[in-house]
């Protein structure tokens, strides 16, 4: 693209892609935005006339605000923290030439394929159901009483079910991420007398920096709005209440779309924050 | 020290034996070229050495002593890689010391030998870059730098050229052989380019399917190949290698002549042919003749500009006493 006259025709090309995915965000952030200053009930009387930062007061002061974000940074940091470690030992694992290569990989990635609403109800009725559920079982059959999983230990079985469901696209990344190591810099490494654990940690832990900031910021931008697993499961008890679905309640259960509307704005400032905090921290890979 | 010995050391691949048996003594402080066709097992070899692939059957001596089942780290031979192998997210000084990290050298000693190996090698400036931001020579001379830090016993290169520009591998070629006459320790090698292996080597081993063709100093293996195949491999251009009656006269099966042992005479040559594409570098022509009468086509090499163009008719006489002779198996006739 290097005349002026294919610039112009590749911008021209490019629009209607470009305001269709614009309108795509800013009509609802912007419908967000206008209702989050209006008191609106919709089977209460409707639209009852602005309200300044009411909703945004009412919002941030409830009880029930925070303990709502650090759920959903308890869910995102236990997920990222799963999968990347997982991820990286399973990718070392499948780059291993074994026999059935191929089929194993495909099995690997199968959970990816999953929806959310059916993992989720699969992990809550088949294997965390404290009577007829797989865990149950294994609990009685050594002679301990099974755990109410989703009762007992809820945030643990919702981080379970989310990084059961994201660790395929972990591994995925950091698998291929793996195979384009240089083996002759592993080699040159061996020969420098560098023992397995330092060749991983000196060569391919920095090698994989580029791909686990990429699982991290992208799985990141998904964690922040889980809502299947957590509505399919606990419907938010048991301390189980992220944002995303605090903002459901206030919106759909409580039929007041104002209040919704400030805490979805909350919810964008939040993965602002964290947004800036990430690239921050592993943005700078990114550039090298 | 770094004397290397390998007896009856062979190599394979599933079925596929790579190396047959194979004896070779590589002296201390020599400059032994590994040299062959690409697929000869010249590389494998060198891994062999290196300890990076296990050896099938036989051993491998490192100063008289047995090394066959000795990690690559504790043989202490040091390789630079034909990729360079740099670690790209470690400065020049973090890859250069990276050995001696490893093997609990203390701080101020690791400070020395990088400052000693950066000014033998030219690197002072660039210590504080990262690989990415090298030129390919610069990178190559890390990775020499990185290997001479370890003081090994002998150094082991798998054509750590053959990534760089002509006139950059020219220049490289020479540093290579300085640190050689410099430091005086075993380097081993490997390359495809005969070029090389003339210019650098002590002593060239020359392979062919994981065989050794012939070992022996650069002008031994030029002035008496043992068979047809090191006559045809070493020399630039290639010998002329003529069959059929032509060598029927001087009791061989083949006989060969060097491109720049062929004279070319006014009139009444042995061979007349005519020229087809004159190559004229300035300081040689090498001229490709055609039609002489033999079965093959001709190169002959002649010393500056000479003024013959395509088409051109052109006698040859081949110098009587350069002529090689070889028997129906490819040997040497003496």
């Amino acid at each position: 693209m290097a005349t002026k006259a294919s610039r112009s025709a590749a911008r021209l090309m490019m629009a209607p892609a470009v305001i269709l995915l614009l309108g795509w965000m800013l009509v609802p952030l912007c419908m967000t935005l206008y209702f989050s200053f209006k008191k609106y009930l919709p089977l209460r009387g409707g639209d009852l006339g602005w309200v300044g930062f009411d909703n945004y007061v009412r919002f941030f002061s409830s009880s029930a605000f925070w303990p709502s974000v650090i759920a959903t940074l308890v869910i995102v940091g236990g997920v990222l923290a799963i999968t990347v470690v997982f991820g990286i030992l399973l990718a070392i694992l499948l780059d291993q030439p074994m026999w059935g290569q191929g089929i194993v990989r495909i099995l690997v990635i199968a959970p990816f394929f999953v929806m959310p609403t059916v993992s989720a109800l699969v992990w809550k009725n088949m294997f965390m159901d404290p009577v007829n559920g797989l865990f149950a079982h294994l609990w009685k059959f050594f002679g301990a009483a099974p755990i109410e999983w989703l009762s007992q230990a809820s945030m643990t079985s919702i981080v379970i079910i989310v990084a059961w469901q994201w660790l395929p696209f972990a591994t995925l990344i950091l698998l291929t991420a793996i195979q384009s190591l240089d083996s002759e810099q592993l080699e040159a490494a061996e020969m420098d007398g560098a023992p397995p654990l330092s060749r991983f940690g000196y060569i391919t832990l920095p090698h994989l920096s580029r791909a686990i900031t990429v699982v991290v910021l992208i799985q990141t931008i998904f964690l922040l709005s889980i809502f299947a697993e957590i509505f399919v499961t606990t419907q938010g008890s048991f301390g189980t209440k992220t944002l995303t679905y605090l903002i459901y309640q206030r919106v759909l259960e409580s039929q007041n779309v104002g209040l919704g509307s400030a805490g979805g704005i909350f919810a964008v400032i939040l993965a602002n924050i964290v947004a800036i905090f990430l690239m921050r921290i592993v943005g700078k890979n990114l550039d090298a | 020290m770094g004397q290397i010995t390998l007896q009856q050391v062979t190599k394979n691949f599933g079925d596929v034996q790579v190396i047959p048996p194979l004896d070779l003594t590589i002296e201390d402080g020599e400059f032994t070229v590994f040299v062959g066709p690409s697929g000869c097992g010249k590389s494998t070899l060198l891994r062999l050495i290196a300890g990076l692939e296990d050896i099938t059957s036989g051993t491998i001596l490192i100063d008289g002593a047995d090394a066959t089942a000795i990690s690559p780290a504790k043989r202490g031979l040091a390789m630079v890689f034909q990729s360079y192998a740099l670690y790209p997210h470690m400065s020049v000084r973090k890859n250069i010391a990276f050995p001696m990290r490893m093997a609990g050298v203390d701080k101020a000693e690791q400070d020395r030998r990088i400052e000693q190996a950066a000014t033998a090698l030219n690197l002072t400036d660039y210590l504080d870059r990262r690989p990415g931001q090298l030129s390919g020579g610069q990178r190559q001379r890390v990775a020499i730098g990185r290997a001479i830090v370890r003081e090994p016993a002998a150094f082991l290169f798998d054509e750590p050229l053959s990534n760089l520009d002509a006139a950059l591998r020219v220049g490289m070629r020479l540093e290579i052989s300085e640190l050689h006459k410099r430091l005086k320790t075993t380097m081993i090698y490997v390359t495809h380019d005969q070029v090389e292996a003339m210019t650098m080597a002590d002593k060239i081993v020359v392979l062919r399917a994981g065989n050794i063709e012939q070992v022996g100093s650069p002008l031994d293996l030029y002035r008496a190949p043992r068979n047809v195949f090191v006559a045809g491999f070493i020399g630039s251009p290639k010998m002329n290698l003529i069959e059929g009656p032509e060598a029927a006269k001087h009791d061989a099966h083949t006989i060969g002549v060097r491109p720049e042992h062929i004279d070319v005479v006014e009139t009444d040559g042995q061979w007349q042919g005519r020229v087809g594409v004159a190559e004229h570098l300035g300081s040689d022509t090498f001229f490709h003749v055609h039609d002489t009468g033999l079965a093959e086509m001709l190169t002959v090499r002649v010393a500056g500009e000479v003024n013959l163009r395509h088409g051109d008719t052109i006698h040859l006489n081949p110098r009587a006493d350069q002529i090689h002779r070889f028997d129906d198996k490819g040997l040497r006739i003496q």
